[in-house]
């Protein structure tokens, strides 16, 4: 398991919902898809998920699934409604100008050590 | 009106004793489904999922509902022209009605293949479509009834029990 905040400096990113520490998130594995019903099957609690997409469903699927932590990749910035339903469901919003492929190497890199 | 059935393994005699006579739920709640609103569809399903996590419900038993409500409750919103979500709750499972008002499902043995859609680009758009709804609420609950017909409406069904039978 990581601390979500390591994950964050390392992938120099900024958290959407800083009233979540993301020093107190762990995360113990990761998934990455834009596709939300397969997010919805094969998604696991405690995984960061590496997304694209930015509307409100994402926050819902999150919640649905257990997943703690969403991280926007390519710079992405959901609207305020999305953010705030995430502070709601305290769910910690990540954004990375980074690209999923890069965002989920070093995730994985990261809980292999 | 077509209709299907699935009961997992070892839960066959708990639903058939359950709809021979269904008892009084402890709590009943209710929401509408509007037609492609995706923004309010999954309204319902997190309000059973906060009170069922108030109740102490098991967390995976928790996420079960709460995936297999939200995929049920965004399939309505996806394909009709709107319905409704009725949860009914007991100490010791839940049964959630989804009741739209049409246009139907004209084969749900093809609905249920992985993979297999009739969504549209807007819903797609919202990264739903994949044909993955139903498979995902089939897998979840312990108990999934489906009737409907082309140009009819729709009632979707399932149960889920809070502890093993």
């Amino acid at each position: 398991m990581i601390k979500l905040s390591d994950y964050l400096h390392a992938v120099g990113g900024s958290n959407l919902t800083p009233a979540i520490d993301a020093e107190e998130i762990g995360i113990t594995d990761g998934y990455v898809c834009d596709m939300l019903s397969d997010v919805m099957g094969s998604a696991k609690a405690g995984q960061a998920w590496i997304t694209i997409m930015k509307h409100l469903n994402v926050v819902a699927v999150a919640s649905m699934t257990g997943i703690p932590a969403i991280v926007f990749a390519k710079g992405g910035v959901p609207e305020a409604p999305v953010i705030e339903k995430a502070l709601e469901e305290g769910i910690c919003l990540i954004t990375s100008a980074l690209t999923p492929f890069e965002l989920a190497g070093i995730l994985y890199k990261q809980l292999e050590n | 009106m077509a209709e299907y059935w699935n009961v997992s393994p070892g839960f066959e005699d708990a639903i058939t004793r359950y709809f021979t006579d269904v008892p009084e739920a402890e709590v009943t709640l209710e929401s509408a489904i509007p037609e492609k609103d995706f923004n309010s569809a999954g309204r319902g399903s997190a309000e059973v999922k906060n009170l069922l996590k108030r109740l102490g419900v098991d967390n995976d038993i928790l996420r079960r509902v709460a995936v297999a409500a939200y995929e049920a409750e965004i399939n309505v919103a996806a394909h009709s022209i709107g319905g409704k979500m009725t949860s009914h709750i007991y100490d010791d499972m839940i049964h959630i009605k989804f009741e739209d008002r049409g246009p139907g499902i004209a084969d749900i043995d093809q609905a249920m293949i992985p993979g297999f859609s009739t969504a549209d680009e807007l819903v797609r758009e919202f990264g739903f479509g994949a044909g993955l709804g139903l498979p995902n609420i089939l897998r979840n609950a312990d108990a999934l009834h489906i009737v409907s017909a082309k140009n009819c409406p729709t009632l979707v069904e399932l149960i889920i029990y809070f502890t093993p039978i």
